[in-house]
C-alpha cells in the first residue's frame, strides 16, 4: 500500500477527483447547490484536457438523467451528479435508469426539499429515490465519498448487478467542509475500475438490439422481480468491491460500520455524517460507564438487514436518527427499515425514532447526548417510542 | 438472439430475461397495433402519383413502398390516425369508418 500525501479537500472535490480518475465516456449534468462544485470541477477537467469525457450541458436535471440513460444504453460509461430539487426533477428517469439496468454512477449531495425553500443538508431528496431500484451508498466523510465513488463503478457495471448507483454525501457538512484526505494514484483507480464492456450496446450494428421495450402485465412483473433480485443480490457484490478497494487503499470497508455495538446497551443507528457526532458522544458516555454504541449502514439500498440486526441484537434500547421524514407513516425511512430488520430477526428491543437535522438544522453534541440518556427510559418502558422531532 | 423465443413467452422466468428491457431489434413488427383502428385509410391506385408524401408523414411506417412507389397500406400496424389522408394532394386516399369498410382487414 503506497504512502500518500494528505491534503485538505471538500467532499465535492473528492468526488470530482474520483470521477476524473475513472474518466467516464459521458457526463450529462446540471448544476445545483450543494452539488455544483462536483460538475464545476469536472467541467474544468474537461476544458483542461485532463479527461476524455463528453460533457453534455443540458437545460435541466430531467434532461441530464435522460441523456445519461441514452448514453448508457448506447454503451458508454456514464457519470453525473445532482442534489435536492434536481434529484426530484429526475424522479421519472431514476426509475427508467434502474428498470433499463443502465449502470450509471451519480453523486448526490444530500439536501432538503422545498417548501419552505432551503438549500441545506438532510436526506429528504435521496429518500425519494429509495424505492427506485438504484443502489445507494452513504458516505460519512469526504474521504469515504471518494472511496464510495470509486467502488460505485465496479458495483454498477458488474454483470450480477447492472444497476445505477447513487453515491451520496451530506450536503454542506460533507460536500463543502474541508477534511483531511488522500488520493490514490490515477493509475491505481483506472486499474481498479478497468475498461467498461457493455453487454448489449445500442451502438453496435453487428448485433442490433432494442432497449426500453413495452411490457404488459404478463411480463411487467417478471421484469420488476428481476430488478428487485439484482438489487438485493448486490449486497455481497458491494461488500466484495468495498473490501477489494480497502485492500488497495488501506481504509476499512464494512456494509454496516459499528462502534462499540458488541457490548452496547444503548445504540444509535444513523446514516452519513451524523455518525461522527454519535461516536464522539459515545466516547464521553463510556468514560462514565454508560455502554453506548453506533451502527451506521454504509449501503442503504439494498438494505443490509441481517447485518443491522446482528449489530443491534445485544442492545437494551435503540434510537434511530432519521435525517428525513416519511410524513404520514409510523416511522421515518431508516427506522422503518431497522424495525423491519429486527422484527424479521426476532429481536424485540424497543426502538425510538427521531427525525433530526432537517434543512441543515444544527445537531449539537448535547442533542445527541440527550438521545442516549433518554434510551434508559425507553429500555425500561417508562418512555414511549412514538416518533419524535429532535430539538423541538 | 437475445430474448428467449417469443412462442415460449408465457413460461419465461425472470432469470430468462436479459438485464434491462434488452430485446432483439425490430420486435415491434410482431406487435399488431392495427386492431386499435376505428377509421381506415383506403388507397385509390388510379389517382396516386407516388409522390410519397403519405410515406413521409405516416407516424407508424404503415405506408408500404416498393421500388420508390407507393404500393399499399399495412393494416396490421396502421392505427387509423388519418395523417396520410390529410397530406395526400391527389385524392388518392379516402378515410372511411372501419365497420363500414367493405374490404376487411386483408384489403
Ligand atoms: S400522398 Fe397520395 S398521391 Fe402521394 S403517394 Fe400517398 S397516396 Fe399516392
Ligand atoms: S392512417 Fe395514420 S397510421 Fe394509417 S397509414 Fe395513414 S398515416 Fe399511417
Amino acid at each position: 500500500m503506497a504512502e500518500h500525501k494528505a491534503f485538505s479537500a471538500t467532499g465535492n472535490q473528492m468526488v470530482a477527483e474520483a470521477m476524473r480518475q475513472v474518466d467516464p465516456d459521458v457526463m450529462a449534468a446540471y448544476p445545483i447547490t450543494p452539488q455544483t462544485t462536483i460538475v464545476e470541477n469536472y467541467a474544468k477537467y474537461v476544458a483542461n484536457g485532463l479527461v476524455h469525457t463528453e460533457f453534455v450541458t443540458v437545460e435541466s436535471e430531467h434532461s441530464a438523467m435522460s441523456a445519461c440513460v441514452g448514453a448508457s444504453a448506447a454503451g458508454a460509461r456514464v457519470a453525473t451528479a445532482t442534489a435536492s430539487q434536481g434529484l426530484a426533477l429526475m424522479w421519472e428517469e431514476l426509475y427508467i435508469a434502474a428498470g433499463m439496468r443502465t449502470p450509471i454512477v451519480m453523486a448526490n449531495a444530500n439536501r432538503a426539499l422545498s417548501a419552505p425553500i432551503n438549500i441545506h443538508g438532510d436526506h429528504s431528496d435521496v429518500m425519494g429515490a429509495r424505492d427506485s431500484g438504484w443502489i445507494m451508498l452513504f458516505a460519512e466523510t469526504a474521504q469515504e465519498a471518494y472511496d464510495n465513488t470509486v467502488i460505485s463503478f465496479r458495483i454498477a457495471e458488474d454483470e450480477r448487478v447492472l444497476l445505477p448507483v447513487m453515491t451520496t454525501l451530506d450536503g454542506f457538512i460533507t460536500s463543502h467542509a474541508m477534511e483531511r484526505c488522500v488520493l490514490e494514484d490515477d493509475q491505481v483507480v483506472k486499474d481498479f475500475v478497468g475498461e467498461y464492456t457493455p453487454a448489449h450496446p445500442l451502438l453496435n450494428d453487428e448485433a442490433p438490439v432494442g432497449h426500453g421495450m413495452f411490457a404488459f402485465g404478463d411480463s411487467y412483473m417478471k421484469y420488476r422481480l428481476a430488478v428487485r433480485r439484482a438489487n438485493m443480490g448486490a449486497l455481497p457484490v458491494v461488500e466484495e468491491y468495498g473490501k477489494a478497494w480497502a485492500e488497495i487503499c488501506g481504509r476499512p470497508f464494512d456494509l454496516v460500520e459499528t462502534w462499540g455495538a458488541e457490548d452496547a446497551d444503548y445504540l444509535v443507528v444513523c446514516l452519513g455524517s451524523a455518525a461522527g457526532i454519535a461516536r464522539h458522544v459515545c466516547r464521553a458516555l463510556r468514560e462514565e460507564g454508560v455502554r453506548a454504541g453506533v451502527v451506521r449502514p454504509r449501503v442503504y439500498r439494498p438494505f443490509p438487514a441481517e447485518q443491522v440486526a446482528a449489530a443491534c441484537k445485544n442492545a437494551k434500547a435503540i434510537a434511530v436518527l432519521d435525517r428525513a421524514d416519511a410524513i404520514g407513516a409510523s416511522h421515518a425511512p431508516l427506522c422503518a427499515d431497522v424495525v423491519g430488520s429486527l422484527f424479521d430477526a426476532g429481536i424485540t428491543v424497543p426502538v425510538k425514532n427521531y427525525v433530526f437535522g432537517l434543512g441543515g438544522a444544527d445537531v449539537p453534541v448535547s442533542q445527541v447526548e440527550t438521545v442516549y440518556r433518554d434510551l434508559a427510559a425507553v429500555a425500561d418502558g417508562t418512555s414511549d417510542t412514538t416518533l419524535g422531532f429532535l430539538g423541538m | 438472439m437475445i430474448t428467449p423465443p417469443l412462442e415460449t413467452f408465457e413460461s419465461w422466468k425472470p432469470e430468462d430475461i436479459p438485464a434491462g428491457y434488452v430485446a432483439d431489434a425490430g420486435t415491434s413488427v410482431h406487435y399488431e397495433t392495427g386492431g386499435w383502428r376505428s377509421m381506415r385509410p383506403v388507397w385509390d391506385e388510379e389517382n396516386c402519383t407516388s409522390c410519397m408524401l403519405c410515406w413521409v408523414a405516416c407516424p407508424d411506417s404503415s405506408i408500404l413502398a416498393k421500388d420508390g412507389k407507393m404500393c399499399g397500406i399495412d393494416y396490421d400496424h396502421c392505427k387509423g390516425c388519418g395523417v396520410c389522408v390529410k397530406e395526400c394532394r391527389f385524392s388518392a386516399l379516402a378515410f372511411v369508418r372501419e365497420h363500414e369498410s367493405a374490404t376487411g382487414k386483408e384489403a
